[in-house]
């Protein structure tokens, strides 16, 4: 038997990290299945149908669309960025320090490096799956209104991962939570409520709309909103695109130094 | 004169579910008394700690402590007592300090009086210098002495300790032990549960030993080693697989034989002069070893050997 | 103090010393709290207002924001109680076990119950304050009767505090959180609080005006805005009423967990 090539580990070993993931989640899916099913459609009935029906009557169309197609595919940018946020801090942090599983995944031929990978891998297959979710309720809705929409289970997941790693490399590095929640509430909630989510960017003053642009989610959901409306030229959606995958790859690379010095200090 | 008796339970019952954990036990306690309760993990002695400490109530039978009722006054009792629980539960994101200091309101002292015990507290624990340190970042050895110190905050007539030196390196122990002597000695009375002998043969005056819910057996240590065991033990090693073919060889020279995969234990009252008799019978072991019986030996003879949860 | 009492007695107030004193090391999460609120208003002035233009509340004619900012300081006080009992208290309840070392003081099962609800409490009270402080201060409120949502907003917090005290004893693991978020998010978004109960089919307004978050929203509203009638009893004394059934079976659930 030829010897395995080290090569030949490193690149399925990622897979294993991506596999405990998978298993993990398979222990505990249910709740969060329904959670995340359940959701979108009371969002949408609430805020959608009812504030909807407010803004019908007081303003008519909103770029366009009614309200509710308005915040509809919104709700996919949201929902995704809020997937990357809530399963990268405290999670990592608990299997980094407190319950320590990622230093039992490192005493086996496991490498920092795909612990990172399988992570991130397995974040991006959920956020595929609920992309498509979102994707279907929002046409429910009727908020689906071009083919691009087929690409929506991609950008969810970018939107995922582009979060997510550089959330993973922080609470790699970080030695308590104390500071989660200020991040929760100094930058998570506003960016979810300022990125043009609930209302038109032409809501903000003209000095201010370039500071909305900072915000990841900003660019998020309007990728998300071309796509479902099959509306916006090439050039500014790649430039959305750019934002998000430098963000995921800034991520990875700091994400890499961060585990590895943790893992092996 | 009598002494006073402060723990008084009469067929003390405690079910939960269809589960009975203590199957009515009688216990009594006098003022000052170190007295412990032995057994195996399972035996129902966490239970009855609880209902000593007037936390839990029992299924039936009474039980009084300093005459008092705890069903009706709980709070009372309490207020008498101090408890070293299994588990530590300390506040972790506190200092050392202030969970002294917050454990003493919890008694409603005032303020200025639970200053002066902390401060003697945290001598008696040796933890002086790190009076100021989150609790998180202290050794589980540290944990348990605070975990005691607590305990004493309110200068309580009864101190209950749930396995006080399980999981504790064996300085820790010792220092643990000088404390509670210390305690013994200025009038405390001692209710301590515990796994290891040495431990009750040290601490205790007075033991019952439960298994499966009830007493099987109570007295002094040594008076327990006298009645369940032999004065003394001869541990035998043969160069074989198989000790068991020895048992009946040997059963003439013991009053009981017990076989183990590695060794043969015989009870007897004088060792040496059962070695000597073995040698001359043409018996030869690999190695021979004679020593004292043991509080442990007297355990593994009512409980068992068998792992029992 | 040797009999129990119903609701705990005064030494429940040393629960209330103790969160003080473990929260003091967090005192940064606590001032940030303060922001939350603000975002929130800020956002919804920015945007919806706009969009929605302004409403008819029972003759008067008021902006959106200053129509939503009631509801969204009851939701705030819900969500405040609702984490502080649910999620702190099942922590200490059942995974640092905190209250078994307390219960062997002369703390009874009852005062350690009404010690969180304290707690939720204090902690409404002064993030109430901080969020009228903030709907003053971005023209939400509606009249200088809004001083009196400080107590409607503690009044929202006693219920759900007690509500989430009896629920933290049904949950089993971290994974049963979803389901408490299962039954706050349909009240946050349906309980009238972004639009009127008016737009509900009349079958459907009869169901949500059992929640208890609607009562707590049009209570506030009513304060903010200087209306006041007689409904107004009804909906506090809902309250009241969810507060003592909801400490009771916390107080028997405790007990039978703590002290079994």
């Amino acid at each position: 038997m030829a010897p395995t090539t080290r090569s030949q580990l490193s690149s399925a070993r990622w897979l294993r990290s991506w596999w405990y993931h998978a298993t993990f989640y398979a222990q505990t899916w249910r709740a969060s299945v329904v959670a995340s099913i359940l959701f979108p459609f009371m969002f949408l009935a609430s805020l959608g149908v009812g504030v909807g029906h407010l803004v019908g009557a007081h303003t008519g169309l909103v770029e366009g669309q009614t309200y509710l197609h308005f915040i509809a595919p919104s709700l996919l940018a949201t929902t995704t960025m809020q997937l990357g946020e809530s399963e990268s801090l405290w999670p990592v942090l608990a299997s980094v320090k407190w319950i320590r599983t990622y230093h039992a995944a490192a005493a086996t031929p496991l490498e920092p490096e795909d612990i990172l990978v399988g992570k991130l891998a397995w974040l991006a297959t959920r956020a595929f799956f609920t992309a498509i979710a979102y994707t279907l309720i929002i046409a429910c809705f009727g908020a689906i209104q071009s083919w691009w929409c087929l690409t929506l289970p991609f950008i969810g997941t970018l939107i995922t991962v582009a979060f997510s790693a550089p959330l993973v490399a922080y609470a790699s590095a970080a030695e308590s939570d104390a500071s989660f929640a200020t991040l929760y509430r100094f930058a998570f909630v506003p960016m979810f409520l300022f990125s043009a989510t609930f209302y038109p960017v032409s809501a903000y003053p003209g000095a201010l709309r370039p500071v909305v642009q900072l915000f990841p989610l900003y660019h998020g959901v309007a990728l998300v909103r071309a796509a479902a409306y099959g509306t916006g030229s090439l050039g500014p959606q790649l430039a959305h695109i750019a934002v998000l995958v430098a963000m995921a790859a800034s991520g990875v690379l700091w994400g890499r130094r961060t585990l590895r010095r943790r893992l092996t200090d | 004169m009598t002494a006073e008796r402060v723990v008084e339970a009469r067929h003390l019952v405690k079910r939960f579910g269809s589960f009975e954990a203590v199957k009515g036990i009688d216990v009594a306690i006098d003022r000052g008394e170190s007295f412990g309760f032995l057994g195996p993990n399972g035996a129902g002695k966490t239970s009855t700690m609880r209902m000593m400490s007037a936390v839990s109530q029992p299924t039936e039978g009474t039980i009084t402590i300093f005459g008092l009722d705890p069903r009706t006054d709980g709070p009372d009792i309490r207020r008498r007592l101090g408890v070293v629980a299994q588990e530590d539960s300390l506040e972790l994101e506190l200092s050392v300090r202030l969970n002294l200091e917050m454990f003493g309101r919890y008694f409603d002292l005032p303020r200025r009086v639970v200053r002066e015990r902390v401060d003697e507290l945290l001598d008696f624990a040796q933890l002086t210098e790190r009076a100021d340190d989150k609790v998180d970042n202290l050794s589980g050895g540290m944990k348990r002495r605070l975990t005691i110190a607590r305990g004493l905050i309110n200068q309580p007539e009864i101190l209950i300790l749930d396995e006080p030196t399980t999981g504790l390196d064996p300085q820790a122990r010792h220092l643990l032990w000088d404390r509670l002597y210390r305690l013994k000695r200025e009038g405390v009375t001692l209710i301590i549960t515990t796994h290891y002998m040495d431990e009750a043969e040290q601490l205790c005056d007075r033991l019952v030993v439960m298994d499966r819910g009830t007493i099987v057996a109570e007295g002094a240590p040594r008076t327990l080693i006298e009645r369940y065991s032999t004065r003394e033990v001869v541990e035998l090693r043969f160069s074989t697989d198989d000790h068991e073919e020895f048992h009946s060889r040997l059963s003439p020279f013991a009053e009981r034989v017990e076989v183990l995969p590695d060794r043969v234990l015989l009870y007897v009252n004088e060792g040496d002069e059962t070695l000597m008799e073995i040698h001359a019978a043409g018996i030869t072991p690999s190695s021979a070893l004679v020593r004292r019986s043991s509080l442990e030996d007297v355990f593994l003879h009512l409980t068992g050997r068998t792992l029992t949860d | 103090m040797t009999r129990l009492a119903l609701f705990g007695t005064r030494r429940s107030l040393r629960i209330l010393e103790r969160n003080a004193l473990v929260y003091r090391s967090q005192w940064l999460m606590l001032v940030s709290g303060f922001f939350e609120p603000l975002f929130y208003l800020l956002s919804i002035g920015i945007g919806l207002n706009h969009l929605v233009g302004d409403l008819h509340v029972h003759g008067r004619v008021v902006s959106y924001a200053t129509f939503v900012a009631p509801g969204m300081l009851a939701t705030s006080a819900m969500n405040g109680a609702m984490i502080d009992t649910v999620f702190n208290t099942f922590f200490k309840l059942k995974i640092s076990h905190t209250y078994d070392a307390l219960l062997s003081t002369p703390l009874e099962v009852t005062d350690v119950a009404l010690g969180e609800v304290w707690w939720a409490l204090a902690r409404a009270t002064v993030y109430g304050a901080s969020f009228i402080a903030c709907m003053a201060l971005l023209g939400d409120a509606g009249s200088w009767w809004v001083v009196l949502c400080w107590p409607g907003a503690i009044l929202t917090s006693l219920a759900f505090s007690c509500i989430g005290l009896a629920a933290c004893t049904y949950v089993r693991s971290w994974q049963d959180f979803d389901l408490v978020t299962l039954v706050q998010l349909p009240l946050f978004l349906f309980s009238a609080t972004f639009f009127p109960i008016s737009l509900y089919p009349r079958w459907l307004g009869a169901i949500v005006s059992f929640s208890p978050l609607y009562q707590s929203a049009s209570l506030l509203r009513g304060f903010s805005l200087g209306q006041f009638d007689w409904m107004m009893v009804i909906r506090a004394g809902y309250l009241v009423a969810i507060a003592l059934v909801g400490l009771r079976i916390a107080s028997q659930r405790f007990r039978r967990i703590l002290t079994p």
